[in-house]
């Protein structure tokens, strides 16, 4: 009887494992049965490098490269902004922050992560729309800050996992202590920092609602930073709500290019970690 | 040498700056929150009932509570089972366990709104659930699973192994083991990766605007659609007639996830954990 009840629930606890493997397959299944057809009608090629997306005129044009384009500036952007302050607030918190001091700026960033996208949404509306306009710069700056704590959390617990013995053999050859932080311990970590920054990158081209509420959403190729810009992510939530047939399929079909573009990056983090810890 | 001690200045300058940036940013973002929502939050943003009179955050204030519930329901006995069999069951490097890995990874790093569109076809549409707070919060439920699992896994394993033996020692057999003794010690670990997942579901909107839909009154089954706070928030930017009530909303929602975080702190201070 006992037996049989550890059996049982060995495979029920099996079970509970594959859900995950389950969900992967599901997922991919239902976005490429529901996006790939949509694809061959247009033409793989006018799809993926067409410069026009006008899904209400006759005949309807479903060109998405503005909205490729759109996602490649606005994610290059916040790197650029978020990975040096980001990168440089690790270094803080795990060489030279007092630990007094770290027990409140630590909970500050895991705050920042915390703070729901709508809400970041609301904040960019008011607080950086007025002064860039609704536009790729007032997104990059918004999303900058949205991948803070994810840059910060990964780049500090890859500066910490640096032996301390490369710190102190700096300091012992006589360099100062930000030198010895800046021009060993940094690059020693430089794998896990690079991780950290392909993370980012995950989390600024997947992000949706705080985009959309800054961004201007305008679906044509972006011409300078104070143009407005359309996202691969804005264009299935803004159209997805009165789409219908091709029109509905284009936009799964927008998710097939984002999804595919998630898994370069996600295999390109895990690559990395790897390498961090083999 | 000179050149040198002004570079160890300038480089702990940067230093410092950059971490004083970041938290400065942090407070400018509760300030001008709480300065722009505060003012509007009013009684009748309470009411039972949402009309574009009173524009009441109450409705979705309650769907936010039956979401969480519902997708904590689905998520953490199948997160915290897979936990226990790749910690107490699986054989250490098994390829079964590298590939389960390898796709909760994968989970992982889907963005949210990707979650939604395959919501939107699989539940709502392949199911025909239609929208409804079953679908988001089966939704949602896949989107924590990965956090739920990581989580469960690390507490489970930093439970010694000697309790275990001891536990064999005195004849209790595995399945026994696992559920009263690796867990009850696992617990508080188990505990804040459920809390870290609240916080998602709270703060998430992209996967439930077409899975659980936008309708703001309260659901009277798991069928019917509902929207959370921060669907309601981006419903109100959307409209943009009641932008100042978006912003009570948002005092409200950061509210709530300031608590989930001072509350994750508490229980990760217990376990222990960061310095």
């Amino acid at each position: 009887m006992n037996q049989l009840k550890e059996k049982y629930m060995g495979a029920v606890f099996f079970i509970t494992a594959l859900t995950s493997i389950l969900a992967v397959g599901l997922i991919c299944f239902f976005l490429f049965a529901n996006g790939l057809p949509a694809m061959s009608k247009i033409g793989v090629l006018d799809f993926l490098t067409g410069r026009e997306w006008s899904p209400t005129d006759i005949p309807p044009v479903f060109g998405i490269l503005p909205m490729i384009v759109g996602s490649l500036y606005v994610t290059a952007g916040a790197i650029l902004i978020g990975v040096p302050i980001g990168v440089l607030t690790a270094a803080f918190l795990a060489r030279v922050c007092p630990s007094k001091l770290y027990r409140i700026v630590k909970p500050g960033v895991d705050l920042l992560a915390g703070i729901p996208s709508v809400v970041y949404g609301f904040f960019g509306m008011a607080a950086i729309v007025p002064l860039t306009g609704n536009s790729i710069l007032s997104a990059c700056i918004l999303l900058g800050i949205m991948i803070l704590p994810t840059v910060i959390g990964l780049a500090e617990s890859a500066l910490r996992a640096v032996p301390e013995q490369y710190y102190e053999g700096a300091l012992a050859l006589g360099a100062g202590p930000y030198r010895s932080l800046f021009f060993v311990v940094l690059p020693a970590a430089k794998s896990g920092i690079l991780a950290a920054v392909v993370l980012g990158i995950g989390r600024a081209i997947g992000e949706t609602m705080a985009v959309i509420m800054v961004a201007g959403n305008q679906a044509r190729m972006p011409v300078s930073l104070l143009a407005g810009v359309r996202t691969l992510t804005a264009n299935i939530v803004i159209e997805m709500g009165y789409a219908a047939e091709l029109h509905r399929e284009a936009l799964i079909a927008t998710g097939v290019v984002l999804f595919v573009f998630i898994l370069i990056i996600n295999l390109s983090f895990s690559a990395l970690t790897r390498r961090v810890n083999p | 040498m000179k050149k040198q001690n002004r570079q160890e200045v300038i480089m702990g300058f940067v230093t410092w700056a950059a971490a004083v940036v970041t938290i400065a940013t942090l407070l400018f973002i509760i300030v001008f929150i709480l300065v722009r929502g505060v003012p509007y939050i009013n009684p009748s943003l309470f009411s039972f009932t949402y009309n574009s009179e009173n524009v009441s955050l109450l409705p979705a204030m309650i769907s936010t509570i039956l979401m969480t519930l519902c997708s904590l329901v689905i998520a953490v006995p199948l997160g915290v089972g897979a936990a226990i069999y790749l910690t107490e069951y699986a054989s250490r490097g098994h390829k079964s366990v590298a590939f389960i890995r390898a796709t909760t990874e994968t989970l992982a790093g889907i963005p949210s709104i990707v979650y939604g569109l395959f919501g939107m076809l699989f539940f709502v549409t392949f199911l025909r659930w239609g929208f409804s707070l079953l679908a988001g919060a089966f939704t949602l439920s896949i989107m924590i699973l990965p956090l739920i699992m990581r989580s469960s896994e690390e507490a489970i394993k930093a439970v010694p192994d000697m309790y275990r033996e001891g536990a064999f020692g005195l004849g209790a057999g595995k399945l026994r083991t696992v559920f009263r003794i690796v867990l009850p010690s696992a617990l508080p670990g188990i505990l804040a990766g459920i809390i870290l997942a609240v916080g998602r579901i709270v703060g998430e909107t992209a996967a439930l605007i077409y899975t659980a839909g936008t309708v703001a009154q309260v659901p009277e089954n798991l069928l019917m659609s509902a929207r959370t706070l921060s669907v309601h928030m981006y419903a109100l930017s959307s409209e943009g007639l009641h932008i100042n009530e978006g912003y009570a909303t948002a005092v409200i929602l950061l509210l709530v996830v300031v608590m989930i975080n001072m509350l994750s702190v508490k229980i990760a201070q217990r376990i222990g954990g960061h310095p």
